[in-house]
């Protein structure tokens, strides 16, 4: 509202990070892209956590599905990647794709088409997705990058993972905001969930012990238009 | 001294005397008679119409001895009833008494079996809250007392046994105290709800409410009876307030503040008369504001007289050892919030000093009632205004309680989540048709408009979600069986029924406990509990900084799991205000007693004189808004402009419309940078120059506050308002979408709210007419955002805007715009923070960073 356009401008380009010598978009949507190889990644999708949820009487909204389909649609009209990566706990559950509504199946399968799509295991869905198409790998490398669903507890550098469901937290003016983010030291990133009913962890929570060098730690928050590049030191617990 | 509620004999007329030996057994009259008391008229009248069928509203002021009055007819009617002869069945419950408080029960528990016990009654008594141990329930449901003692939600939870029906079967009357403070909440859904069901047991049951005064007794006439027939009501007994209450305003020989809410400033004025008095009882509108005040008191306090806080997020072994020294007289002054405001017997007051504005004239009543609970002798009671326009409320609110009005908000239509609730409770009773939980549904008066097809979205809401998108037919909780009763699935469903059941939603907050300094409670598992602070404002808070709890200046160490750390930090400030503002708005009623009060020059000289000067002061350099006006000022001020308006329609309805305002004032191009709102007045500022704007009329202030503001812009600013959110959580919570508790794990606030936020989201993007999300709108159009209001405003106003555009700021617009930096701005100035945030990241290490 009330600052200058050259601010806003700079701060604009923050988005285009380094991992490990690769340059990455972070956009605000949540997903990540790489224009040198053309690899758009993309965390945490929890597909069909709304009927997990339904199964154990918990009836809520069964469009998560839906949304978050929706939403990596968009995605990947903007970048039209040659290589999508789903890092994980793509469904909520081992049955989750099954359980897919037929509609929505169909739509997935429509964007997969004509590319390279890889569903990295994760603890919600360690075995391949039932019936659809991409290859299912445990971890995957290219280039100086290397794919997974967990952050691996050595620091490794190029390590592209989620998992955690990073956000971040900052007080200013008395006021606190929380938001979800991309998490880096410059050597590894922990990605932000992107399904439409994932929850979120702290970075500066135990969990994230030991994975950055908290020099260099810079939150990436999601914001409504932008992405906020916020320096670890600011960071709030909680 | 007697119980409070009794009156000598001297002081009764003689027909009451006739009346009580056709009415009352003999053993009543003789203990009267030993006791050397009679029973008052309006007790003997609420006898006899219980006697001959009816149900019946009493409303009398404290001290008229309600209780008794609200249970003689059980006690005299089961003085007569035939002894149980041994190997005969276990009878039911007789009378069912309902309160707010659990400790309102255990209270009418000894106040009551004290007569009881003397008269030789052959009655029981016992409680049933959420304390009561599980042994003692089942032996409840085997052996039931007469009188039963309970809460709303515990009553919920007797009508989802399967054994209700046969629970309730003896069931005589229903006593339902504090009425006037349960039919507000959604508490008084359920409970009106519960009611219905009752009757569908028992058809003669009868209602005794008791209540405080009210605004339209016959809303609660209405409440206590069947709406079968509709409007029908029940009898009403209104007893007369006592002495007229010795009530002023504290004239300081100090300066009264422009803004703020502490009254600091009368400090030493409130001491003395704390020393002057046995024991006063000070209220306060907000914790804060009372744990301000504890600390002001103490500082001042040289003779070091016992001076207690109470409010109702301190620890409840430190609330109870209060209020027993309370009880026994031991104390000279105590600081509390509302949590004292209903009936409960607290020792021998005889001053209230009330803190803040009253917000409402019958709230003041009310608290002022506390003082001196013989309706006989006069209430006094000293009114303390925080700051100059609360000066012009207390006046307001004094002359109405002499005037004996009434300003309690009218009764809104009963809540679809609670509804929801009660379907699944129903359902966890015995399986039940919808045509006749329809009709029963709508013999309860919050409900008595409900439409079927409403219903019936209710009913699918709770089988399956009841959405558009039908794929949980699977995970149905409740089913109809072939004969068409709709039953629960799975006892699963039950149990987490009775987990969830209640309509009280605490908002996230932390225990309180003291560690040693420094320590950030990593390895210590540190001292006692203080209380509990909500989550929200813990937030803010970081290592080392200083602010007030439990009367003491604490540091904050740290936060681990569900656990505060804090230490002492004796003789440091507290750095960190909490904000709280006024819980209650201010009422539509003293609004206007305001505004005339502005445009009467003559009642100004019942004002102290620095406030008369301040007013006059106004007339001069601007002007004073007419009884029905509205006055909007604008003016330039450091690189901002300011317009300043004057609605006096209370905080919530003013935060709408500075959020709507400053959605078209930002279409118009005026690029609106903030706003705040108080009770009295709204300002926003922008950085073009509004004054400038309205009298070349682009906009005209008439297009500005249109009406149809309430149309679009208010449907868009739904959309993204963390209002809503918060509106659509508590939804998703009392209907049962989102459980509160789960068998074997509780979970905590934030996960609660970070996954209905997003169940929100999704749910207004797919299907924004869900039925749950109309519930949500209903509940935030009238309690948070108090839209009706605002509308009614709107239109008085129409054709009747004073603009006066100024060159510098009015003595009436000072007080607001010293709020502006104290107060949080609310709304979506989020990003705004992050891009704060952003910028003294890139300012200190320079762009190069993030390449």
């Amino acid at each position: 509202m009330n600052f200058s356009l050259s601010r806003a401008t700079l701060i604009a380009e923050a988005d285009l990070v380094g991992i490990a010598g690769e340059r990455a978009v972070c956009d605000r949507r949540g997903v990540l892209y790489f224009p040198d190889l053309r690899l758009l990644a993309v965390s945490d999708l929890h597909l069909e956590k709304g009927s997990s949820f339904a199964k154990r009487g918990a009836l809520i909204p069964p469009y998560d599905t839906g949304a978050t389909l929706l939403r990596l649609q968009a995605v990947i009209a903007d970048y039209q990647p040659r290589i999508v990566v789903s890092l994980g706990d793509s469904f909520h559950d081992g049955g989750g794709a099954e359980r897919m509504h037929s509609s929505f199946r169909e739509r997935l399968e429509a964007m997969m088409a004509g590319r390279d799509w890889f569903w990295v295991a994760g603890n919600h869905d360690p075995e391949a997705p039932a019936d659809l198409p991409g290859e299912t790998v445990r971890e995957l490398a290219i280039g100086s990058l290397l794919f997974r669903h967990e952050p691996s507890k050595m620091r490794v550098q190029g390590e592209i993972s989620g998992h955690l469901h990073p956000c971040a937290r900052i007080v200013q003016r008395g006021r606190s905001v929380r938001r979800r983010c991309f998490a880096g030291d410059g050597g590894r990133m922990i990605m932000p969930a992107f399904g439409a009913y994932t929850g979120s962890l702290n970075v500066l929570d135990r969990a994230y012990a030991g994975l950055f060098r908290l020099e260099t730690l810079v939150a990436y928050m999601l914001g409504a238009e932008r992405i906020f590049a916020i320096s670890g030191s600011m960071l709030r617990p909680g | 001294m007697p119980p409070r509620y009794l009156l000598r004999v001297t002081e009764q007329p003689r027909l009451a005397e006739q009346n009580a030996a056709v009415l009352l057994p003999e053993p009543f009259v003789r203990w009267f008679g030993q006791k050397g008391w009679s029973p008052r008229a309006h007790q003997l009248e609420l006898l006899a119409k219980a006697q001959s069928g009816q149900s019946v509203l009493l409303i009398a002021p404290t001290g008229a001895g309600k209780t008794l009055a609200g249970f003689l007819p059980s006690l005299t009617e089961l003085a007569n009833r035939p002894k149980r002869k041994p190997g005969q069945a276990h009878r039911g419950i007789h009378t069912l008494y309902i309160s707010p408080l659990k400790a309102l029960a255990v209270d009418i528990e000894r106040n009551l079996g004290k007569p009881v016990e003397e008269i030789g009654l052959p009655v029981t008594i016992e409680t049933r809250t959420g304390d009561t141990p599980s042994h003692k329930r089942q032996r409840q449901k085997l052996a039931p007392p007469d009188i039963l003692l309970t809460t709303p939600e515990q009553l919920a939870l007797l009508i989802a046994s399967n054994d209700a029906k046969r629970f309730f079967e003896d069931l005589r009357y229903v006593v339902l105290d504090e009425l006037h403070s349960l039919v507000t909440s959604k508490r008084g859904h359920l409970l009106a709800l519960g009611l219905a069901r009752l009757r569908a047991f028992v058809p003669d049951l009868q209602t005794i409410g008791l209540s405080a005064t009210v605004a339209d007794p016959d809303e609660l006439r209405r409440w206590l009876v069947s709406q079968a027939s509709p409007g029908a009501m029940s009898e009403l007994i209104v007893v007369a307030g006592g002495a007229k209450p010795d009530i002023s305003i504290l004239d300081s020989e100090e300066r009264v503040p422009w803004a703020g809410h502490s009254a600091r400033y009368a400090t030493p004025e409130i001491y003395r008369e704390i020393k002057r008095h046995k024991t006063t009882l000070l209220f306060v509108n907000t914790r804060s504001q009372a744990e301000l005040l504890f600390q002001e008191l103490w500082r001042v306090n040289e003779d070091t007289l016992p001076i207690a806080l109470h409010h109702g997020s301190l620890d409840v072994a430190q609330r109870r050892r209060v209020e027993k020294a309370m009880g026994e007289n031991a104390l000279r002054a105590i600081v509390a919030t509302s949590t004292l405001d209903l009936g409960i017997d607290w020792g021998d007051v005889d001053l209230v000093v009330h803190v803040g504005a009253p917000k409402g004239a019958s709230r003041l009543a009310q608290r002022i009632g506390r003082a001196n609970h013989r309706m006989d002798e006069p209430s006094k009671a000293i009114l303390i205004p925080a700051n100059r326009f609360e000066v012009l409320e207390c006046r307001a609110a004094l002359d109405a309680n002499y005037l004996g009005a009434q300003d309690t908000p009218p009764l809104v239509n009963g809540g679809l989540d609670v509804l929801a609730q009660h379907v699944l409770g129903c359902a966890c009773g015995a399986p039940f048709h919808a045509d006749a939980l329809f009709d029963e549904v709508r013999t309860a008066a919050p409900y008595a408009s409900l439409d079927r097809p409403t219903f019936d979205r209710i009913i699918d809401f709770v089988a399956t979600g009841g959405y558009a998108l039908r794929n949980y037919e699977r995970y149905a909780r409740i089913r109809q069986t072939k004969e068409g009763l709709w039953r629960v699935s799975n006892p699963a469903v039950a149990q987490q029924y009775r987990l969830n059941v209640g309509t009280i939603i605490e908002v996230p907050a932390l225990n309180v406990r003291y560690v040693q300094a420094g320590s950030r409670g990593a390895a210590s598992r540190g001292g006692r509990v203080l209380g509990k602070i909500e989550e929200a404002f813990l937030d803010t808070l970081t290592h080392g900084d200083t602010f007030m709890f439990a009367g003491k200046i604490l540091r904050f160490e740290g936060i681990r799991e569900n656990e505060c750390f804090v230490s002492n930090a004796p003789g440091s400030d507290a750095k960190v205000p909490y904000y709280g503002g006024g819980k209650f708005p201010l009422s539509t009623y003293l609004a206007e007693q305001v505004r005339a009060m502005l445009d009467d020059p003559q009642r100004w000289k019942k004002l102290p004189e620095q406030v008369a000067d301040w007013l006059r002061f106004q007339a001069d350099k601007s002007i004073l808004p007419k009884r029905d006006d509205l006055l909007i000022e604008t003016f330039p001020r450091g690189n901002r402009y300011y317009l300043v308006a004057y609605p006096f329609e209370g905080r919530l309805a003013h935060q709408t419309l500075g959020m709507l305002l400053t959605r078209r004032l930002d279409r118009a191009g005026a690029k609106p940078v903030g706003f705040v709102a108080t009770d009295y007045a709204l300002a926003i500022w922008s950085l073009a120059d509004m004054g400038w704007m309205f009298k070349n009329r682009k906009p005209s202030l008439a297009a500005l506050f249109d009406q149809d503001m309430l149309g679009d812009d208010l449907e868009a600013w739904f959309a993204d308002s963390w209002l809503l959110k918060r509106t659509f959580r508590n939804c998703a919570l009392i209907s049962g979408l989102i459980e509160k508790r789960h068998p074997g794990k509780e979970k905590s606030g934030r996960q609660v709210t970070v996954s209905t936020d997003l169940i929100y989201d999704v749910l207004r993007s797919h299907e924004p007419d869900h039925i749950l999300l109309q519930a949500t709108r209903t509940d935030a159009a009238t309690g948070l955002l108090d839209v009706s209001r605002l509308a009614e405003m709107l239109s008085r106003i129409r054709g009747r805007i004073m603009h006066k555009n100024l060159e510098q700021i009015s003595p009436l617009a000072v007080p607001i715009m010293l709020e502006i930096g104290k107060m949080p701005v609310n709304g979506e100035a989020d990003e705004m923070l992050l891009m704060d945030a952003a910028t003294l990241v890139e300012e200190a290490m320079g762009p190069e960073m993030f390449d």
